[in-house]
Protein backbone atom coordinates (compact mmCIF):
# COMPACT_ATOMS: atom_id res chain seq x y z
CA UNK A 1 0.00 0.00 0.00
CA UNK A 2 2.70 2.58 0.68
CA UNK A 3 3.91 4.05 -2.68
CA UNK A 4 7.88 3.68 -3.38
CA UNK A 5 9.26 7.20 -3.25
CA UNK A 6 12.16 7.80 -5.67
CA UNK A 7 15.46 8.33 -4.11
CA UNK A 8 16.08 11.94 -4.07
CA UNK A 9 19.54 12.67 -5.21
CA UNK A 10 22.13 13.81 -2.92
CA UNK A 11 24.83 16.82 -4.03
CA UNK A 12 28.03 14.84 -4.62
CA UNK A 13 31.18 17.07 -4.94
CA UNK A 14 33.37 16.71 -7.99
CA UNK A 15 36.18 14.68 -7.61
CA UNK A 16 39.27 16.49 -9.02
CA UNK A 17 42.18 14.90 -9.84
CA UNK A 18 46.09 15.46 -9.46
CA UNK A 19 47.41 14.25 -12.50
CA UNK A 20 51.33 12.94 -12.34
CA UNK A 21 51.99 14.65 -15.81
CA UNK A 22 51.98 18.48 -15.21
CA UNK A 23 49.19 20.14 -18.39
CA UNK A 24 50.24 22.11 -20.52
CA UNK A 25 47.07 24.47 -20.55
CA UNK A 26 46.32 25.22 -16.57
CA UNK A 27 43.03 24.09 -15.52
CA UNK A 28 41.28 21.73 -13.20
CA UNK A 29 40.65 18.00 -14.43
CA UNK A 30 37.98 16.26 -12.98
CA UNK A 31 37.25 12.19 -12.24
CA UNK A 32 33.53 11.91 -14.08
CA UNK A 33 31.16 8.87 -12.52
CA UNK A 34 31.37 6.20 -14.63
CA UNK A 35 28.94 2.78 -15.18
CA UNK A 36 30.48 -0.13 -16.50
CA UNK A 37 28.69 -3.10 -17.04
CA UNK A 38 29.17 -5.97 -19.56
CA UNK A 39 27.30 -8.80 -20.98
CA UNK A 40 28.29 -11.85 -23.18
CA UNK A 41 29.04 -9.90 -25.82
CA UNK A 42 30.11 -6.64 -25.02
CA UNK A 43 31.33 -4.29 -22.60
CA UNK A 44 29.44 -1.00 -21.85
CA UNK A 45 30.26 2.01 -20.28
CA UNK A 46 28.34 4.80 -19.05
CA UNK A 47 30.44 7.93 -18.59
CA UNK A 48 28.42 11.49 -17.22
CA UNK A 49 30.38 14.76 -18.97
CA UNK A 50 28.06 17.58 -18.92
CA UNK A 51 29.47 20.23 -21.14
CA UNK A 52 31.41 17.73 -23.47
CA UNK A 53 30.91 17.81 -27.34
CA UNK A 54 31.82 15.33 -29.86
CA UNK A 55 34.45 18.05 -30.23
CA UNK A 56 36.60 17.98 -27.18
CA UNK A 57 36.14 14.35 -26.30
CA UNK A 58 39.08 11.84 -26.99
CA UNK A 59 38.60 8.20 -26.86
CA UNK A 60 41.79 5.98 -26.90
CA UNK A 61 42.73 2.62 -26.69
CA UNK A 62 45.42 1.02 -27.26
CA UNK A 63 46.95 -1.43 -25.19
CA UNK A 64 44.30 -2.79 -23.17
CA UNK A 65 44.32 0.94 -21.72
CA UNK A 66 41.03 2.65 -22.50
CA UNK A 67 41.37 6.82 -21.85
CA UNK A 68 39.02 9.07 -21.63
CA UNK A 69 39.63 13.01 -22.07
CA UNK A 70 36.92 15.50 -22.53
CA UNK A 71 37.14 19.01 -22.53
CA UNK A 72 33.77 21.33 -20.78
CA UNK A 73 33.84 24.74 -22.48
CA UNK A 74 32.80 27.54 -19.90
CA UNK A 75 30.88 30.03 -22.11
CA UNK A 76 31.79 33.84 -21.93
CA UNK A 77 31.72 33.56 -18.02
CA UNK A 78 34.60 36.42 -18.80
CA UNK A 79 31.90 38.99 -19.28
CA UNK A 80 29.91 38.01 -16.33
CA UNK A 81 30.56 38.24 -12.42
CA UNK A 82 30.44 35.78 -10.27
CA UNK A 83 28.48 35.74 -7.07
CA UNK A 84 28.07 31.78 -6.51
CA UNK A 85 30.57 29.13 -7.17
CA UNK A 86 29.76 25.72 -6.05
CA UNK A 87 31.33 23.52 -9.05
CA UNK A 88 34.39 24.18 -11.32
CA UNK A 89 34.57 23.62 -15.21
CA UNK A 90 37.24 22.01 -16.82
CA UNK A 91 38.71 18.60 -17.97
CA UNK A 92 37.71 15.34 -17.31
CA UNK A 93 39.54 12.33 -17.53
CA UNK A 94 39.70 9.08 -16.34
CA UNK A 95 42.02 5.77 -17.36
CA UNK A 96 40.81 2.04 -17.51
CA UNK A 97 42.63 -0.99 -18.06
CA UNK A 98 40.36 -3.68 -19.76
CA UNK A 99 40.68 -7.09 -19.22
CA UNK A 100 38.67 -8.24 -21.84
CA UNK A 101 39.96 -8.16 -25.46
CA UNK A 102 37.76 -5.77 -27.38
CA UNK A 103 37.01 -5.75 -30.94
CA UNK A 104 38.18 -2.33 -31.93
CA UNK A 105 36.56 -2.27 -35.17
CA UNK A 106 32.95 -2.39 -33.71
CA UNK A 107 33.35 -0.16 -30.99
CA UNK A 108 30.39 2.28 -30.83
CA UNK A 109 30.18 5.62 -28.83
CA UNK A 110 27.42 8.04 -28.46
CA UNK A 111 27.40 11.62 -26.43
CA UNK A 112 24.18 12.28 -25.48
CA UNK A 113 22.64 15.25 -23.20
CA UNK A 114 26.68 15.16 -21.52
CA UNK A 115 26.59 11.06 -21.42
CA UNK A 116 29.13 8.97 -22.85
CA UNK A 117 27.41 5.89 -24.21
CA UNK A 118 30.94 3.16 -25.04
CA UNK A 119 29.93 0.06 -26.26
CA UNK A 120 32.59 -2.21 -27.06
CA UNK A 121 31.95 -5.57 -28.23
CA UNK A 122 34.20 -8.60 -27.14
CA UNK A 123 36.09 -10.55 -29.28
CA UNK A 124 34.51 -13.61 -30.19
CA UNK A 125 35.81 -16.35 -29.10
CA UNK A 126 36.88 -18.45 -31.50
CA UNK A 127 34.27 -20.77 -32.77
CA UNK A 128 35.64 -24.48 -32.59
CA UNK A 129 35.41 -26.28 -35.72
CA UNK A 130 34.65 -29.68 -36.75
CA UNK A 131 37.46 -31.02 -39.03
CA UNK A 132 36.64 -33.05 -41.06
CA UNK A 133 39.23 -36.20 -41.91
CA UNK A 134 39.57 -37.03 -45.74
CA UNK A 135 40.00 -40.23 -46.46
CA UNK A 136 43.17 -41.41 -48.46
CA UNK B 1 21.87 51.22 8.97
CA UNK B 2 24.85 51.32 11.35
CA UNK B 3 25.47 47.88 11.88
CA UNK B 4 27.86 46.23 14.83
CA UNK B 5 30.77 44.56 13.41
CA UNK B 6 32.52 41.63 15.64
CA UNK B 7 36.37 43.60 15.78
CA UNK B 8 36.64 47.81 14.86
CA UNK B 9 34.24 50.46 15.39
CA UNK B 10 31.01 49.84 14.10
CA UNK B 11 30.21 50.97 10.43
CA UNK B 12 27.32 51.54 8.34
CA UNK B 13 28.61 50.37 4.69
CA UNK B 14 28.10 46.78 5.35
CA UNK B 15 25.99 45.02 2.45
CA UNK B 16 25.02 41.82 4.86
CA UNK B 17 26.01 41.40 8.76
CA UNK B 18 27.84 38.65 7.73
CA UNK B 19 30.27 39.97 5.26
CA UNK B 20 32.85 40.67 7.91
CA UNK B 21 32.81 36.53 8.39
CA UNK B 22 33.11 36.24 5.50
CA UNK B 23 35.77 38.44 4.79
CA UNK B 24 37.67 36.30 7.84
CA UNK B 25 36.79 32.83 6.11
CA UNK B 26 38.27 33.99 2.88
CA UNK B 27 41.52 35.03 4.29
CA UNK B 28 41.60 31.79 6.54
CA UNK B 29 41.39 29.93 3.34
CA UNK B 30 43.92 31.69 1.16
CA UNK B 31 46.25 31.20 4.17
CA UNK B 32 45.56 27.42 4.33
CA UNK B 33 45.98 27.15 0.09
CA UNK B 34 49.53 28.82 1.19
CA UNK B 35 50.41 26.16 3.28
CA UNK B 36 48.71 23.18 2.37
CA UNK B 37 48.10 21.85 -1.88
CA UNK B 38 44.50 22.88 -2.38
CA UNK B 39 43.31 25.08 0.09
CA UNK B 40 39.44 26.28 -0.64
CA UNK B 41 36.80 23.67 0.22
CA UNK B 42 33.76 24.57 -2.11
CA UNK B 43 31.06 26.32 -0.91
CA UNK B 44 27.79 24.20 -0.91
CA UNK B 45 24.56 24.82 0.23
CA UNK B 46 24.64 20.79 0.23
CA UNK B 47 21.64 20.27 -2.19
CA UNK B 48 21.74 19.16 -5.63
CA UNK B 49 22.74 20.13 -8.12
CA UNK B 50 25.42 22.13 -7.59
CA UNK B 51 25.06 25.74 -9.44
CA UNK B 52 27.23 28.40 -10.36
CA UNK B 53 25.57 31.96 -10.35
CA UNK B 54 26.53 34.93 -12.02
CA UNK B 55 25.56 38.42 -13.37
CA UNK B 56 26.05 40.99 -15.72
CA UNK B 57 24.42 44.61 -16.06
CA UNK B 58 20.95 43.11 -17.13
CA UNK B 59 20.67 39.30 -16.48
CA UNK B 60 21.47 36.94 -13.69
CA UNK B 61 22.67 33.53 -15.16
CA UNK B 62 22.24 30.34 -13.35
CA UNK B 63 24.44 27.33 -14.21
CA UNK B 64 23.92 23.70 -13.05
CA UNK B 65 25.38 20.35 -14.41
CA UNK B 66 22.57 18.05 -15.21
CA UNK B 67 24.32 15.07 -17.36
CA UNK B 68 21.61 12.78 -18.66
CA UNK B 69 18.49 14.67 -18.24
CA UNK B 70 16.02 15.62 -20.40
CA UNK B 71 13.61 18.97 -20.82
CA UNK B 72 10.41 17.02 -20.11
CA UNK B 73 11.99 15.63 -16.60
CA UNK B 74 13.10 19.05 -15.96
CA UNK B 75 10.98 21.85 -14.02
CA UNK B 76 11.84 25.58 -13.70
CA UNK B 77 10.08 28.31 -11.71
CA UNK B 78 10.08 31.66 -11.44
CA UNK B 79 8.43 33.29 -7.99
CA UNK B 80 9.09 36.63 -6.14
CA UNK B 81 12.56 36.77 -6.46
CA UNK B 82 13.40 32.84 -6.30
CA UNK B 83 14.16 30.45 -9.22
CA UNK B 84 13.37 27.10 -8.63
CA UNK B 85 15.09 24.34 -10.11
CA UNK B 86 13.07 20.54 -9.81
CA UNK B 87 12.90 17.55 -11.56
CA UNK B 88 13.94 13.82 -11.71
CA UNK B 89 17.06 12.15 -13.41
CA UNK B 90 16.04 8.75 -14.79
CA UNK B 91 18.79 5.75 -15.34
CA UNK B 92 17.77 3.76 -17.91
CA UNK B 93 17.76 0.22 -17.36
CA UNK B 94 19.74 -2.37 -19.07
CA UNK B 95 19.23 -5.54 -20.28
CA UNK B 96 18.93 -8.12 -17.66
CA UNK B 97 21.69 -10.57 -17.74
CA UNK B 98 24.52 -7.55 -17.26
CA UNK B 99 26.90 -8.04 -14.65
CA UNK B 100 28.16 -4.62 -13.27
CA UNK B 101 31.33 -3.34 -12.55
CA UNK B 102 31.01 0.25 -11.19
CA UNK B 103 28.28 2.03 -10.62
CA UNK B 104 29.06 5.78 -9.39
CA UNK B 105 26.15 7.67 -11.49
CA UNK B 106 22.68 8.12 -9.36
CA UNK B 107 19.16 8.31 -10.32
CA UNK B 108 16.81 10.14 -8.60
CA UNK B 109 14.26 13.43 -7.56
CA UNK B 110 15.81 16.96 -6.43
CA UNK B 111 14.36 19.96 -5.92
CA UNK B 112 16.48 23.66 -5.18
CA UNK B 113 15.33 26.84 -4.77
CA UNK B 114 17.63 29.80 -5.21
CA UNK B 115 17.52 33.10 -4.24
CA UNK B 116 18.68 35.54 -6.13
CA UNK B 117 20.43 38.72 -5.02
CA UNK B 118 17.79 41.66 -6.63
CA UNK B 119 14.48 42.31 -7.95
CA UNK B 120 13.49 40.18 -11.37
CA UNK B 121 11.75 39.86 -14.13
CA UNK B 122 9.67 36.83 -13.89
CA UNK B 123 8.64 36.73 -17.47
CA UNK B 124 11.63 36.88 -19.14
CA UNK B 125 13.64 34.26 -17.66
CA UNK B 126 14.61 31.65 -20.73
CA UNK B 127 16.93 28.34 -20.40
CA UNK B 128 18.71 26.09 -22.25
CA UNK B 129 19.81 22.66 -21.57
CA UNK B 130 22.69 21.82 -23.74
CA UNK B 131 25.12 18.83 -23.70
CA UNK B 132 23.88 18.30 -19.78
CA UNK B 133 24.44 21.71 -18.96
CA UNK B 134 21.48 24.08 -17.78
CA UNK B 135 21.90 27.78 -17.94
CA UNK B 136 19.03 30.09 -16.99
CA UNK B 137 19.21 34.10 -17.77
CA UNK B 138 16.67 35.70 -15.39
CA UNK B 139 16.64 39.53 -16.55
CA UNK B 140 16.69 42.08 -13.88
CA UNK B 141 14.09 43.97 -12.86
CA UNK B 142 14.19 47.66 -14.56
CA UNK B 143 14.58 49.26 -11.23
CA UNK B 144 17.41 47.23 -10.04
CA UNK B 145 19.53 47.69 -13.32
CA UNK B 146 22.83 49.87 -12.44
CA UNK B 147 22.18 53.57 -13.71
CA UNK B 148 24.68 55.67 -15.02
CA UNK B 149 24.69 59.11 -13.82
CA UNK B 150 26.36 61.64 -16.02
CA UNK B 151 27.88 64.55 -14.71
CA UNK B 152 27.43 67.72 -16.21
Amino acid sequence: MTEAEAKELKVKEKQEVSTDAEQTRPGAVYTPDVDIFESEKELTLLADMPGVTSDTLTIDLRDDILTLTGEAESDDEKTEERLVVEYGVGKYYRQFTLSEVIDQEKITANLKDGVLRLVMPKVEKATPRKITVNAG
Amino acid sequence: MIYRRMFGLPTWNVRSPFQELERMRNQMYSFLSNVSGSGLPSLHAGVFPSINLTEDQNHYYVRAELPGISANDLEIQATGNNLSISGERKIEAEKDNVRYHRKEREAGKFSRAISLPGDINPDGVSASLDNGILKVSVPKAEKAKPKQITIN
